[in-house]
């Protein structure tokens, strides 16, 4: 897509600058050269195809990571609880989300889902809404629910922004997404397999720059990383393979995951930004899409600590993950009161247990500042790890 | 004359403060506190009275010397106080050598008793002999209580007096520990009334006839007053322990509120940043508290915070701020966790930032806090008054100032030097409204 | 002399007099939760199945039609505290690799099972023979049914309880839970008990909850009376134990709410104050409302910070957790599955943030409250998470400050009982200042 070819490096250190960028100049440039609206989202999983069919930009809210003063947050929040909707919602009083023409919070955990509410409260008159994932999975159950909820939101949306979600509008954005996934599935296919090409800190702000951009340019960026990785010559290391598990909301600092690398693993697989491969296979843009997004949510929804499980055997989805990545061993990574990370953890732990496949874990929160602890951590384990498989 | 006393019980000083019947400060008295919050309760009171008398001493000292130059008049008071305290230091000597006799006759030191007991002598003998000597003119001491200043002149009294045989030191500071915890549980005579001669004879005996006559005078009528308390309220942590009925005990928040407000009236904003807590209250033009937050379950971000980190530093605690004020940058900080202090501050050293640079990050650290704080009670309104020990660190100050005007605009940023007692004064003004509300009252029954 | 009122009186002597009038519901509030306690000992012997539920919205009737018997893990783990015993379970429970910065009632309760599973009462607790995760407005919740399907390897049905975001139940939300209870749960209930599902049976139990519900209804809107005959929180959580356990829709049930409704009224024609521990309240000094749950470790220190002040709690949002009916809400034999829908969405820690400020600024209002005050609990993030914000709103909109404090469940490590008296005392003495000095706001 682009003209003179950029390296790896270089294509992380300009997705390096969205990500550090709290004003969010991409969005409000989106918004400024096509007219169209912005809807914010929250993790884990919010359907981004119907925002887009709807004309609006989805954009990302993840926190404000490790540099921003949380101060108007702060003042919300007890100390038990986690940091992202402290900074979340300092972004909002400090009038950086202003560009958004509306946020949706989908059901995470009862501190994001009371955020909703809190954002009724502090902007009142802005477009909220809470996004009630089914954890029922039946089709004529959870499947109902969870139609109807898709439609209202597009029937929300496209009276808010003007530009009425028609079937032939989703089904054109679901290809858009589809093929997105495609091209992030790309991108992990290439870290797993080839690790030293596609460092996770790397990986990562490709994948975050996709929280900011329109969605095909995001592909297209995704597509040219993963070219000028293969093309390029990477050191080889000597590294532990490592899943890392429990960070998919409130978003570990790049330090912590350059940290994570730098003590001598490879991220062969990770839950970090999970919007952006929460199906396991594509949607499909054929027939009935708003069945067909209920229809992928219900089936091949990629398991995480949010979504509840419907049989025993918690932790046996993340040993298959261990397995399919040829990982070693797995991190726990889970952000400082995190209740359904840190309440899953017990159980993943004790199926990696009776796998007999190694693990550490510590918690993190988006603001941490001491990495050093954690290099001491994660760099024993992969050391005990590399002498386990030579023995 | 009528008094009201108000008493604030901390968490490391209790603080009295006495006030006429205009409200107007008599009298302030401090001491650390200790277990036995009763008698901490008694020193700072009985030290209250000591300066109120002074006070009244002041004023007759200026009624009968009207012809002197007030500088005058200043140098034979700020002189007699001197002398005073010299007095006082010297009557809890007096009380500590008794106390470490009695603990040397403690059976377990029978068989060296009398090869100790000439070398605590000595000791006791070195520490009157320097006594004058801290309370001279210029003489600059770390601390006004009684432990502070006798224990390191103990240490050094005790090196020099020990022997190896005979006495080791460690046995000489042993009998110092046990002694000071008596002392500091004993009622002593320390008041005005009672020491106040010896320590005025010294200082005048080499003046004029007219001005030692006058001085005679203005002490005998300042021991003389009738100080009749007519009503004390009691406030701080330790407040349920006080001696007091239960209507004379207030919240050390409504105190705090209305202390301020009586240092500053205009103030509608407070931020107190204590050792062991912070509070941010609003109150209102009459100083009454409109509502009020506390630092929650964690001391994160307290002045505690602060001595950590001076441990971990190896510096003194009022080392802290200047140090800081010498940034050249502020390193971001995001843990004001006491536990987490030390670790912070060593990665921070390992990674070559500059201590001055990691000291300004660790003062914002806690501002940042309390801003938070401030925000939950309704934010800092014209005009804000900051009080507690940590108001006295110049870096906290100026991080606050900074951190004020970027999220609220200007404000007016008061402290007062005598920002330690906006508790206790608070509640002798509790004191005396009580009393005048219950005249008011009683007038319109009637 | 003094302007600040003497300490709040309570009179013994007054409790002795009555003890027998004023028991009566007490001792049969303890005989019902006993006689539960043993039913569920007895149960694996004569052959009763059980299964476990939790409070809010819970199917209570539903269950009672298949004769099984519930398991209500939250009701242990509080018992476990207030008999100082969860202290035990949840650092077994950490030691056993659960997070420090979790539910401490998820805790007690897997510290409890790895223990034997003995129950609050001393006696053995069966093993249920169903999870049924019948509410999900709390995330919580299912996280804590994952783990106890993980310990002990039974089977489980789950009812999907929506969010109302926008404060209102709406007909595609009821619709859901109303076809999760035909798709799912009968059919599980039918499976594990053998009985077939009855709904005219259904009905009849849910006349029985109706009665109990006008009757519980009665006694809390009794607080608005001057003084206030009960005490909403600490006094409250007594009252709503049997409706929010086993006895809803049963007939012990509606005989307890009765004698409670007419003891209630007795006081009220008597002028007279709340019971406590320690003797009636003659003194109503200061009427609050309260929103969270209670302290249980140390319920009875708790508590005495109030009494010993005169502050009466006259509303409080935890005993609502198991349904508003203050609010109009009644189980309707007429409309049975879809009022046990309605009931799930409609539970407390159900509404969006902007519908409990309205309902706590409307029991400020509607009770003649002094000002309010907030618990906030550490395990509990579903009530916890935006109160600071909910502070700010009622405050501006009742004009009545408001106060804060922090405590846990059942964790004994998070009681600071020295730190959360200062608080409270701070409180009430600001609120006695403000009213001596006539400011309003």
């Amino acid at each position: 897509m682009t003209a003179t070819t950029r390296t790896p490096a270089e294509i992380a250190a300009w997705a390096e600058q969205l990500y550090y960028d709290l004003d969010f100049a991409a969005p409000r440039a989106w918004k400024e050269r096509t007219g169209g609206s912005a809807i914010g989202f929250m993790p884990v999983y919010a359907p981004r195809e119907i925002v887009h069919a709807a004309g609006a930009l989805p954009v990302g809210i993840v926190g404000a990571g490790d540099w921003l003063e949380v101060i108007r947050g702060d003042a919300f929040y007890q100390s038990y609880l986690c940091h992202i909707p402290r900074s979340t919602i300092d972004l909002a009083e400090t009038g950086r989300l202003d560009f958004l023409d509306g946020m949706l919070f989908p059901s995470t955990c009862d501190v994001i889902r009371n955020l909703s509410g809190m954002w009724q409260l502090l902007r009142p008159g802005a477009y909220v809404r809470y996004v009630d994932v089914p954890q029922n999975y039946v089709k004529g159950v959870g499947g109902t629910f969870w139609e109807h909820e898709l439609r209202a939101l597009a029937r929300e949306l496209g009276e808010l922004t003007g530009t009425p979600v028609t079937d032939e509008r989703l089904r054109a954005s679901t290809a858009l997404y589809d093929d997105n996934r495609r091209a992030v599935r790309e991108l992990y296919a290439l870290r797993r397999d080839e690790p030293e090409r596609a460092p996770t800190s790397e990986v990562y702000l490709v994948l975050r720059a996709g929280h900011v951009l329109d969605v095909a340019t995001h592909t297209a960026l995704v597509r040219e990383y993963v070219a000028a990785a293969r093309a390029a010559t990477p050191p080889a290391l000597d590294n532990a393979r490592v899943v890392v598990c429990g960070a998919f909301c409130e978003q570990p600092p790049l330090g912590l995951i350059k940290t994570i690398e730098r003590s001598g693993c490879f991220v062969v697989d990770d839950d970090l930004l999970l919007v952006s491969r929460w199906f396991s296979r594509d949607v499909g843009a054929a027939g009935d899409p708003f069945a067909a997004l209920s229809r992928a949510f219900l089936e091949d929804t990629v398991p995480t600590a949010v979504m509840y499980a419907a049989e025993a055997g918690r932790g046996k989805a993340l040993v298959q993950r261990v397995r399919a990545a040829r990982a070693e061993g797995v991190i726990f990574a889970a952000p400082s009161f995190c209740i359904p990370a840190l309440l899953d953890q017990p159980m993943l732990a004790a199926e990696l247990d009776r796998e007999g496949i190694p693990y550490t874990a510590f918690k993190y929160a988006e603001n941490t500042g001491q990495f050093h602890p954690i290099r001491e951590q994660t760099g024993t384990f992969a050391d005990t790890m590399k002498l386990w498989s030579v023995a | 004359m009528r008094c009201f006393v108000g008493i604030d019980l901390g968490s490391t000083t209790s603080k009295a403060v006495v006030l006429d019947d205009d409200g107007a400060v008599l009298g302030r008295g401090i001491t650390n506190s200790r277990s036995n919050y009763e008698m901490a309760s008694a020193v700072a009171r009985t030290e209250a009275y000591v300066t109120a008398r002074f006070t009244l001493f002041e004023r007759g000292l200026a009624a009968r010397l009207e012809e002197r130059p007030a500088r005058d008049r200043d140098r034979l008071a700020s002189a007699l106080k001197r002398s005073f305290r010299l007095q006082q230091y010297l009557t809890q000597l007096d009380s500590l050598e008794r106390a470490a006799e009695d603990e040397l006759d403690a059976r377990r030191y029978a068989d060296r008793r009398a090869r100790v007991r000439p070398r605590l002598r000595e000791v006791f003998v070195r520490l009157r002999d320097g006594a004058p000597a801290l309370f001279g003119e210029d003489a600059k001491r770390k601390s006004d209580f009684f432990r502070d200043i006798a224990g390191a002149e103990y240490q050094v009294a005790a090196e020099e007096a020990a022997h190896p045989q005979d006495a080791p030191f460690g046995l000489l500071v042993a009998l110092y520990d046990k002694a000071i915890l008596r002392v500091e549980n004993e009622q002593l005579e320390l008041g005005f009334e009672a020491n106040v001669e010896p320590a005025l004879e010294r200082v005048v005996a080499r003046a004029d006839a007219h001005v030692r006559e006058a001085a005679r005078a203005a002490a005998q009528d300042a021991a003389d007053a009738e100080l009749t308390e007519v009503r004390a309220v009691g406030t701080g942590y330790g407040r349920a322990r006080l001696p007091f009925p239960r209507d004379q005990i207030r919240s050390e928040i409504l105190c705090h509120g209305l202390g301020a407000h009586a240092m500053f009236p205009r103030t509608r904003t407070v931020l107190d940043i204590g050792g062991q807590d912070t509070k941010a209250i609003q109150v209102d033009d009459a100083g009454i508290v409109t509502s009020f937050q506390m630092n929650d379950r964690c001391a994160a971000g307290c002045g505690r915070y602060l001595g950590y980190i001076a441990d971990e530093m190896n510096l003194g605690l009022h080392e802290l701020g200047p140090l800081a004020q010498t940034a050249q940058r502020t390193v971001r900080i995001s843990s004001t966790c006491t536990v987490f202090a030390g670790a912070e501050l060593r990665e921070r050293l390992a990674l070559g930032e500059k201590r001055e640079d990691i000291l300004s990050g660790l003062h914002r650290a806690i501002v940042l806090r309390a801003m938070s704080l401030l925000a939950r009670s309704g934010g800092v309104e014209e005009q804000f008054t900051f009080t507690g020990g940590v108001a006295n660190n110049a870096a906290a100050v100026a991080a606050l100032r900074d951190l004020v005007a970027e999220n609220y605009g200007e404000r007016t940023l008061n402290i007062s030097p005598d920002s330690i007692y906006t508790g206790a004064l608070g509640a002798a003004l509790f004191a005396l409204r009580d009393v005048q509300r219950t005249h008011t009252t009683a007038e319109v029954a009637a | 002399m003094s302007t600040i009122p003497p300490p709040t009186r309570l009179n013994p002597a007054a409790q002795q007099r009555d003890d027998a009038e004023k028991d009566r519901s007490m001792v049969r509030q303890k005989e019902l939760i006993a006689a539960y306690y043993e039913r569920l000992a007895q149960a694996p012997e004569r052959g009763e199945k059980t299964v476990a539920t939790f409070v809010p919205g819970n199917l209570a009737e539903l269950i009672q039609c298949f004769d099984l018997v519930p398991i209500l893990p939250e009701i242990n783990a509080l018992q476990s505290g207030m008999r100082k015993r969860s202290g035990g379970f949840i650092t077994e429970a950490e030691r056993l690799g659960h997070s420090e910065d979790v539910c401490t009632y998820v805790k007690c309760d897997i510290g409890m099972l790895h223990g034997g599973n003995i129950g609050p009462t001393g006696a053995p607790l069966p093993t249920p023979d169903l999870l049924l995760l019948s509410y999900t407005g709390c995330f919580t919740f299912m996280k804590w049914f994952e783990l106890l399907r993980e310990e002990c390897d039974r089977p489980s049905v789950m009812l999907q309880v929506p969010y109302q975001a926008r404060g209102e139940i709406t007909p595609e939300m009821k619709a859901y839970v109303v076809r999760q209870l035909e798709s799912e749960v009968i059919p599980a209930l039918e499976k594990l008990s053998g009985v077939r599902f009855d709904i005219d049976r259904l009905r009849e139990k849910l006349e029985l909850s109706r009665r109990a519900e006008d009757d519980l209804v009665a006694v809390l809107e009794s607080a608005k009376n001057r003084p206030s005959p009960i005490d909403a929180y600490f006094g409250g959580v007594y009252y709503i134990g049997p409706i929010f356990t086993a006895f809803r829709g049963t007939e012990e049930g509606c005989e307890y709410y009765r004698l409670l409704r007419d003891e209630v009224a007795q006081r009220v024609n008597a002028m007279r104050g709340p019971t406590t521990p320690e003797g009636e309240v003659t003194d109503e000094r200061f009427r609050l409302v309260v929103e969270g749950p209670p302290n249980w470790t140390d319920f009875r220190e708790f508590w005495k910070m109030f009494y010993d002040e005169g502050a009466v709690v006259v509303a409080s949002t935890y005993t609502k957790v198991g349904g508003l009916y203050d609010r109009g809400f009644r189980h309707d034999p007429a409309d049975p599955l879809g009022s046990l829908a309605e009931y799930c969405l409609g539970c407390y820690t159900n509404l969006s943030l902007p519908k409990r400020v309205e309902l706590i600024s409307d029991y400020v209002r509607e009770y003649g409250a002094d000002g309010f005050l907030i618990n906030s609990v550490k395990s509990c993030a579903s009530f916890s998470a935006g109160q600071l914000l909910i502070l700010r709103e009622v405050e501006k909109r009742t004009g009545r400050a408001g106060a804060f404090i922090e405590s846990d469940l059942v964790d004994p490590r998070y009681f600071s009982a020295a730190n959360i008296k200062n608080r409270i005392e701070s409180y009430l003495q600001m609120v006695e200042q403000k009213r001596a000095s006539g400011v309003t706001s």
